[in-house]
């Protein structure tokens, strides 16, 4: 039972104080959802894009400080982006920008999917 | 703002009248007990007064106290040190579900050397049914070992009747109490125990530091071998200071206990009253009153146990999680899932432990502290929004 709250870095915790873009956007381009229950995480990303660009990300997570933290910065992150530049977030860029544990590394790979599942999406609906 | 502790089952701060009582035992009492010299036998003397005092506690021998570096040692002394003596008469030990790690460990560490273990369930209150234990028993069973509460939930097993059964049929019976021991009263004649482990810093004693109780003539091999301390059942020179400590504060505990398990239980139950009342679907883990007077943990559904300790961390109010995520493996809390709950229900327990310290406004800090905790959390929920469409 014991709380590791020390393994987080700065950024995650400031984050997860004030995560930005949390909420829906109704009629999205773009859905995805992974659950990880064993893990007890569960993310969910909305984007709208202008073209070729996403002009907007939001985001809900149920999880730990990383898990809220890190589907936060994926929304920050993918704005302004192409779907493809999106793809070419990998799970070791989550995990230097939020500066993940090790032992958190997971979150990170949780969350390249989450973006992966987003784009496959967008071009099943744009096929 | 003041730091609010509500984690009292992990550890306690130390009494300052345990610092008080150690102290000499760290400067000018410094001798090692097993020597002749009036310095060795300064320290020798303290040694044995906190063993009567331990003993006294629970009315046991002193000679029956055997001083180890703390409650994971005296399990594993139990278990392990029971079926090292008794393994050319059998090799099957009956346990529980809920246990503490430091006992499932031993248990497993046994399985890995062709001893069998039985891992009993518990109902939805985490209380192991004494039929169960009794139809588990077989004629290889050497050991029975059933924690006196449960350190997560709180749960008080029956562990008298247990004890009875042990007894009819002679075998032996180890309960660990490191969560009951000097919070509630435990007498190795009433629950019928031949073997019972506890743990100084759980009542505000130093750290490093436990006690197993071996009924008179049980046949133990020990852990660790060298000198002939402890009757040759513990080698190593005693941590005088801390064994000093131990005992000051077992007589602290013993003056406290009947006014403090009052208090604690109705702080309990008005704490488990508020939180039932401000926060929907929350849902109580453990006995409603078979239960520690300052043990409450509770499973908030659509949130995560971590998330919600990270918040009241920033809120300087400290408690403890069964979640996956801090304790560093990949399922949640054994005991919350032994109780029947679901995996999102694990992940979202909550305890907080009280203790000597904790008054009527702490409690009333996080009552205030925790609706919007869990408010903010789930509207952040794709579960909380799912389920209730």
């Amino acid at each position: 039972m014991a709380g590791r709250f020390s393994e987080y870095s700065e950024k995650v915790l400031k984050i997860f104080k004030n995560p930005a873009n949390v909420g829906v956007i109704k009629d999205p381009d773009a859905w995805s959802f992974i659950s990880d229950p064993t893990r007890g995480v569960t993310m969910e990303l909305f984007l709208k894009l202008d073209g070729a660009i996403i002009s907007d990300a939001r985001f809900r997570a149920s999880g730990c400080g990383a898990t809220i933290a890190t589907t936060s910065a994926i929304t920050e992150m993918l704005r302004g982006k192409t779907p493809e530049q999106a793809l070419e977030i990998t799970d070791a860029d989550l995990s230097q920008a939020l500066e993940l544990s090790e032992r958190k590394h997971y979150v990170a790979e949780l969350g390249m999917e989450l973006i992966a599942a987003s784009i496959e999406d967008y071009r099943k609906r744009n096929a | 703002m003041k730091r609010i502790y509500l984690d009292y089952a992990a550890t306690t701060p130390l009494h300052p009248e345990v610092f008080k009582a150690m102290k000499p035992y760290l400067l000018e009492n410094f001798g090692n007990p097993s020597t002749l010299y009036s310095y060795g036998q300064e320290a020798r003397q303290a040694v044995e007064n906190s063993r009567g005092k331990i003993a006294g506690l629970i009315h046991a021998k002193p000679e029956e106290i055997v001083f180890t570096s703390g409650g994971t040692e005296a399990n594993n002394l139990a278990i392990k040190g029971v079926a090292q003596a008794l393994g050319k008469e059998g090799n099957h030990i009956i346990t529980c579900a809920i246990e503490h790690h430091s006992v499932l460990g031993p248990c497993q560490a046994l399985e890995n050397r062709g001893f069998a273990v039985t891992y009993l369930p518990v109902n939805e209150y985490g209380q192991v049914n004494p039929e169960n234990v009794g139809n588990a028993i077989t004629q290889n069973t050497i050991l029975i070992s059933i924690m006196h509460a449960n350190n997560e939930i709180g749960t008080l097993q029956p562990v008298a009747e247990i004890g009875r059964l042990a007894r009819q049929k002679g075998i032996y019976f180890h309960t660990d109490a490191v969560q009951t021991f000097g919070h509630i009263p435990v007498d190795v004649e009433d629950l019928g125990v031949d073997l019972l482990s506890a743990s100084a810093h759980k009542i505000y004693g130093p750290k490093g530091v436990g006690a197993l109780y071996i009924r008179e003539g049980v046949k133990l091999e020990p852990l660790i071998d060298g000198g002939e301390q402890e009757d040759r059942r513990r080698a190593g020179t005693e941590n005088v200071p801390g064994i000093t400590g131990f005992g000051r504060a077992v007589e602290l505990a013993e003056a406290d206990m009947p006014g403090e398990a009052q208090r604690l239980t109705e702080l309990r139950n008005r704490f488990i009253k508020g939180l039932q009342a401000t926060i929907e679907d929350i849902h109580l883990n453990g006995h409603p009153s078979a239960r520690l007077p300052g043990n409450v943990n509770v499973s908030i559904n659509y949130v995560e146990g971590e998330a919600v300790c990270l918040n009241l961390d920033l809120e300087n109010i400290c408690a403890a999680t069964g979640s996956a995520c801090t304790t560093g493996s990949v399922e949640p809390s054994h005991v919350v899932l032994a109780l029947g709950k679901n995996r999102q229900l694990a992940h979202g327990s909550v305890r907080f432990t009280m203790g000597k310290w904790t008054t009527g406004a702490d409690i009333d800090r996080v009552k205030q502290a925790l609706p919007g905790i869990v408010a903010r959390l789930r509207s952040m929920s794709p579960l909380y929004r799912q389920d209730r469409h």
